[in-house]
């Protein structure tokens, strides 16, 4: 499977990462390798196999609805790169 | 006492508790060394100075409340965790402290330790060659005794590989036995935290002490069996025959198969199993695990924290792009499904084969500690050197890295793997293995 380099620019786009020009041909390059090595999935017979998501086997493990301390204002928003009102400052969303 | 940082963990206690020396000279005598050895390994990305409690390093992917946690990432160059991981936690109640936080992949993806953005740790035994990884650090400070023991994670075998190169003991746990709250996601269905340590007496002992219920993780729910004296049985081994085909070197190859004579000469019994889709467990894992990955580096907007996304090094940003298309409309079923019924595969492989073996023994890695730079540029030759400890992740089994000599001048490891929620059985092997070599005595000259 080879990936070009268009669709490395929409896969680039749907995980939100800015890639510059070069950065998106060594992608193409590099994760074809990678698809083309992982083709060899197709020689398994894996007709009538489940797949597995979880190792451990277990569903819907759930616990008693308590309530606990959280962080405070204070604590959430030490790492903020930007912050006002005491809130988190982000970039607008229907600005573009 | 002069060869203070040389002691285990066992050892350690023993000598605080018949006041051989105080908590604090104990402290010292591994800061100075930190602070000499540090700048030549690379080990520390943060270095806490204490005057009490038993010193352990933590890899920097594991959450710590007040000290800097960066993954080795630009992105958290900054960040400092409000909360600390429940290992942290479980850690401080048995008088362990945290002497610093240690370099490792960039949020654990990577096998060399050189997709750090703070720089690759170097191997103790040889500056110019890696560590492995992604624990790059973590086993370095145990290898250069600049710790009495760390934590690592391991995803792929992040914990085994570089203790393996490094010439100490890993142990990656079964996945659910220690909690992951507070340890970064990189792919939540294989990420298991466990210690790389000086003696399988130390590990097992850290084991105990982690494993167990904290209510934050939902897969996580049994306590590791508390140590018990050891048996003085062995175990019936298995030597599966894929792990010894092409691509081993013939030299870690040798060394491989001195170890296991020696465990038959200690009277276990010795078999040839076959783990038949031991072949296709790259493939899968490569395309299961940058799908979790993707998914889980979707937080990163650098809003709540971090810095923007275009900080990501290249590893994170080839995982992410694989997994996001390995994810994307018309191509889920081809590649995440396929590989998800592999993984089926390659598990139950594991469960036919303890049911005529108590342990599988093979190599960690098919090679020694490789040169800085030599395959950072060919991420599919890199992800080869993986390929003994991955199914072991995909399989959710426990494995274990023991020193078993070495080639060149560079360690090689033993790995034991064993059933699911068994540690007891490797520890065991593990250590009647150690006790009957030298291996442990054996100290890189730094």
């Amino acid at each position: 499977m080879k990936l070009t380099a268009d669709q490395v620019k929409k896969v680039a786009k749907l995980a939100n990462l800015p890639l510059t020009i070069e950065e998106e041909e060594k992608y193409s390059e590099q994760l074809s390798a990678i698809l083309e090595y992982v083709d060899q999935l197709n020689q398994v017979d894996t007709s009538g196999v489940e797949p597995t998501f979880n190792v451990t086997g277990l569903n819907n493990v759930i616990r008693e609805d308590e309530t606990a301390a959280g962080l405070s204002r204070e604590e959430a928003l030490s790492d903020a790169s930007k912050t006002k009102d005491s809130m988190f400052e982000t970039k607008g969303v229907f600005d573009e | 006492m002069s060869d203070i940082t040389k002691l285990t963990l066992i050892e350690t206690i023993e000598a605080l508790e018949k006041k051989e020396f105080s908590e604090e000279e104990l402290n010292k005598a591994y800061f100075e060394r930190i602070t000499k050895l540090n700048p030549k390994l690379n080990a520390y990305l943060e270095i806490e100075k204490n005057s009490c409690g038993i010193p352990a390093a933590i890899k920097d992917v594991i959450s710590t409340k007040g000290i800097k946690t960066t993954a080795g990432s630009k992105i958290l160059s900054n960040y400092i965790p409000q909360y600390n991981a429940t290992v942290i936690d479980k850690l401080s109640e048995q008088n362990i402290s945290i002497i610093g936080k240690t370099n490792c992949d960039e949020f654990a993806m990577g096998g060399s330790g050189e997709n750090s953005a703070y720089g690759p740790t170097k191997n103790p035994w040889d500056l110019n060659k890696i560590t492995g990884g992604s624990s790059s650090g973590s086993a370095a400070a145990v290898a250069a005794d600049l710790c009495v023991f760390s934590l690592g994670s391991d995803t792929g075998g992040s914990i085994r590989q570089p203790a393996s190169l490094c010439g100490v003991v890993g142990l990656k746990p079964t996945y659910g036995r220690v909690s992951r709250y507070g340890l970064f996601h990189m792919a939540s269905s294989f990420d298991s935290i466990g210690p790389i340590t000086k003696s399988v007496e130390d590990a097992a002992l850290v084991l105990d002490w982690i494993s167990g219920a904290d209510g934050h993780d939902s897969n996580c729910f049994l306590k590791a069996s508390p140590r018990r004296a050891a048996r003085g049985r062995l175990a019936k081994i298995g030597v599966p025959k894929e792990y010894f085909a092409e691509g081993l070197d013939p030299k870690v190859k040798i060394v491989i198969e001195q170890a296991i004579k020696k465990l038959e000469e200690l009277g276990a019994e010795i078999i040839e199993i076959s783990l038949p889709h031991s072949q296709y467990a790259l493939a899968a894992y490569y395309i299961i695990v940058p799908s979790e990955v993707s998914s889980n580096m979707g937080r990163f907007d650098g809003i709540r924290f971090g810095s923007e996304r275009g900080d990501f090094g290249p590893e994170v940003q080839r995982r992410i792009m694989l997994g996001t298309y390995a994810l994307s409309a018309g191509y889920y079923d081809e590649y995440y499904v396929k590989a998800a019924k592999v993984r089926t595969l390659i598990k139950q492989d594991f469960e036919k084969a303890f049911t005529e073996c108590d342990v599988i023994v093979g190599p960690v890695s098919p090679t020694t500690a490789w040169n800085l730079g030599e395959k950072i540029d060919d991420p599919l030759k890199m992800y080869l050197s993986d390929i003994c400890t991955i199914s072991a992740n995909l399989a959710g089994i426990p494995g274990l890295s023991v020193p078993c000599g070495f080639s060149d001048g560079l360690p090689v490891g033993l790995q034991i793997l064993g059933k699911q929620w068994d540690e007891e059985t490797i520890l065991d092997v593990g250590e009647a293995y150690e006790q009957a070599t030298d291996w442990k005595k054996e100290k890189p000259k730094i």
